[in-house]
């Protein structure tokens, strides 16, 4: 890939600020705030239905917020949305969509096309190295359909490292993968760090999460805790994420949910 | 008829060249555009707009008294996109599932339609002869300034899919990667939307709004048949969509009373079927043959199979087997057995012995054939017992069907898990494999 510069000046990856996502005035995300550092492998963790996925959309600008906003290194998302990769939950497309392999990978490097522009023979050459990289490049003219789970995962995987970018959020890139490529993946994930890029990474593997990541976020509903591995991932704050919801804040949002869910924003 | 058909494909009279230019490309568009709506699973919402627009088209002559193609244009697409918008804001806005909003709108807009369709005939205005053709359409009655202007649209809406082949591509697929990485998703949506709403339009007067939607989605379902990639299903639908245009417009110009667009999607629907059953790879036809081929190889792996235990029981590898004795192993149908036998024969695995006993012997090379069917069985037996703990009394009928499937690779990780055995679990030696037979 590609050695460009990815640090520009001294702003954080991204900067989250006062984020508060709702589902029909339910509220899945409290006033998140935090800011990413540069190069880290970092792991969102939290129980089912903590807001892991609905925080990297709404970063990624998926999903409108109540209120906050983010930034990508000091600046608004829309200038800056080359230089973020997605790779989805691989249940998230039409796996029989009539396209091969080969045309996802290349999708990745759509960010760089204008419009009407086709591939050139150097997209075409990053697209088949990142196949090569996630260990598919047998399976390029293959149609997706055709591919099991865990290859489907190493394919959106395949897109994202094509598109050469400086931020990756991944939802669950784990799942579904057994124990060989997961070892080969986790393999990409720190040439990507070592690369200088973040990579933030919905996980759901406990077991796995110290060993895996330098960072880790737990969050529930609110940020719980964020910060380096070692003291960060501790018993107490996993306690603070997965125990029972019996603190006031829980209770005033499962109030908020049987009412309606009203925030104003837009004040400063 | 041969002379209408003369008359019709040596397109000597102007008007069936301006029909057949018009509807042609029309089909074109239409079927190309329509891999889109369905492959996005918006084909309902295709016909929902289709039988929206009527009333657009009728205020637009109740507003100018006559049937100008123009505003007649310009009434379908503001109709068109206000049924989107209706749908869209139900769905939004209320619990109401998104087929009961489709449901709706198609048939409020398409009843308001008609209202005003009959109250228009009603009215005595001599212009409006011929505006019912807008139901069920009438490509025989379109004159040269219709067909320009429609047949442009077409030809735009074609146009625009083969300069934004990529970006309809990724947006179809998916959606929320295309606007990670900084495409206008809504702007292209409203695009997608509009080329929808402006092809339904343009086969106002060819197919009519009642059918207008099978344009858009029975040549997309057929294209699928034939390719694993969007660029060919594209071209596939449209030749479709172009071929039911022909047919269609050449039975309109045959009997001018019949109303083109049930023609056309009767067309359409042909090549469907025989795209149904014919297309190669996808097809019925070809799922059948290979299930067919399927079960005679089992069969015939089965009697090679059932002659080996034979062997093995009186340890003769020379004895003649006769029908009898092999049905007296193996419970089949006679008239199956003897025709599996002579495919045997003819491949070289067993050979027909006609005398006195009459029957079979294996061949060396059916030998082998017969050893690594049985290798498999019993390994795949001595794999369930050992290694899945499933009792020996149950492990048979699952090996009956797994000795058919499994492939080389399969059984050299088994001989290696299970360290080469000597037996299965019923104490039944594993033939080993023979390089080359044993001649």
């Amino acid at each position: 890939m590609s050695g460009k510069s990815i640090s520009e000046k001294n702003a954080p990856p991204v900067e989250v600020h006062d984020l508060t996502v709702s589902y029909n005035n339910k509220p899945v995300l409290w006033d998140i705030d935090f800011e990413l550092p540069k190069s880290q492998l970092i792991a969102v963790v939290g129980p089912n239905g903590a807001g892991k996925s609905t925080l990297i959309k709404a970063i990624m600008g998926l999903i409108d917020p109540v209120s906050g906003h983010s930034l990508i290194y000091g600046k608004p998302l829309e200038q800056m949305r080359k230089k973020i990769a997605y790779v989805p939950q691989r249940e998230t497309v039409d796996w029989n969509f009539p396209v091969s392999v080969f045309d996802v990978v290349l999708m990745g490097r759509y960010a760089h096309l204008r419009l009407f522009q086709r591939p050139t023979a150097t997209d075409k050459k990053l697209a088949t190295e990142a196949l090569e990289k996630v260990g598919m490049a047998d399976f390029a003219n293959r149609q997706i359909s055709q591919l099991s789970g865990g290859q489907q995962q190493r394919v959106f995987l395949a897109r994202a490292l094509a598109q050469d970018a400086d931020i990756y959020f991944m939802d669950e890139p784990f799942a579904g993968v057994d124990a060989s490529p997961e070892d080969h993946i986790l393999q990409l994930l720190r040439e990507l760090r070592s690369e200088g890029r973040t990579v933030v990474v919905v996980h759901h593997d406990l077991q796995t999460v110290s060993g895996y990541f330098d960072w880790v976020m737990l969050l529930n509903l609110r940020l719980v805790a964020f910060g380096p591995m070692e003291t960060t991932f501790t018993k107490e704050n996993l306690q603070k994420a997965y125990g029972g919801r019996l603190n006031i804040l829980s209770q005033v949002i499962e109030l908020s949910r049987k009412e309606a869910f009203i925030r104003e924003s837009g004040h400063e | 008829m041969s002379e209408l058909f003369t008359d019709f494909f040596l397109l000597q009279d102007p008007n069936v060249r301006w029909v057949l230019a018009g509807t042609i490309l029309l089909g074109l568009s239409a079927g190309a555009l329509g891999c889109f709506a369905v492959l996005r699973e918006r084909a309902l919402v295709g016909d929902a707009v289709a039988h929206a627009v009527l009333p657009g088209v009728c205020l637009a002559f109740i507003i100018t008294g006559d049937k100008d193609p123009f505003m007649l244009l310009i009434g379908s697409v503001v109709f068109g996109w206000i049924s989107l918008i209706v749908m869209d804001y139900i769905v939004r806005n209320s619990k109401i599932s998104s087929d009961t909003s489709i449901g709706m709108v198609l048939s409020v807009f398409f009843g308001l339609g008609v209202v005003m369709l009959t109250y228009i005939q009603s009215s005595g205005n001599v212009n409006q002869s011929g505006l019912d053709a807008f139901l069920f359409g009438n490509a025989a009655s379109m004159l040269p300034e219709d067909v320009m202007l429609f047949g442009f649209v077409s030809l735009m809406v074609l146009v625009v899919i083969i300069l934004m082949f990529k970006e309809l591509k990724l947006v179809s697929f998916d959606p929320a990667y295309a606007k990670v990485i900084g495409y206008p998703l809504k702007r292209m949506e409203f695009l997608i939307a509009t080329l929808l709403v402006v092809t339904i339009t343009a086969g106002l007067q060819a197919v009519g709004v009642v059918l207008m939607a099978s344009m858009l989605i029975i040549p997309a379902a057929a294209a699928r048949y034939w390719t694993d990639s969007l660029r060919v299903m594209l071209v596939v639908a449209a030749i479709v969509g172009g071929v039911s245009a022909i047919s269609g417009s050449f039975a309109s110009y045959a009997a001018p009373s019949m109303p083109t667009g049930p023609l056309m999607v009767v067309s359409a629907a042909f090549l469907f079927t025989l795209s149904f059953f014919f297309a190669p790879a996808r097809g019925e036809t070809r799922k059948w043959l290979k299930r067919r081929g399927q079960k005679e190889k089992v069969k015939r792996e089965n009697i090679l199979k059932t002659l080996y235990n034979l062997e093995e029981s009186d340890g003769n590898e020379t004895k003649v087997r006769t029908l009898q004795e092999i049905l007296k192993r193996r419970r089949m149908v006679k008239k199956m057995l003897k025709s599996g036998l002579a495919s045997l024969d003819k491949t070289g695995l067993v050979e027909h012995f006609t005398g006195r006993p009459d029957g079979y012997v294996l061949t060396d090379a059916g030998r082998n054939e017969a050893k690594r069917i049985v290798r498999l069985h019993r390994l795949w037996e001595l794999y369930l017992t050992e290694k899945l703990e499933i009792a020996g009394d149950h492990v048979h009928d699952d090996a009956e069907s797994m000795e058919h499937v499994i492939t080389p690779e399969i059984e050299a990780e088994l001989l290696r898990i299970l360290k080469n055995p000597e037996a299965d679990p019923h104490d039944k030696k594993i033939p080993k494999h023979t390089i080359n037979g044993n001649r």
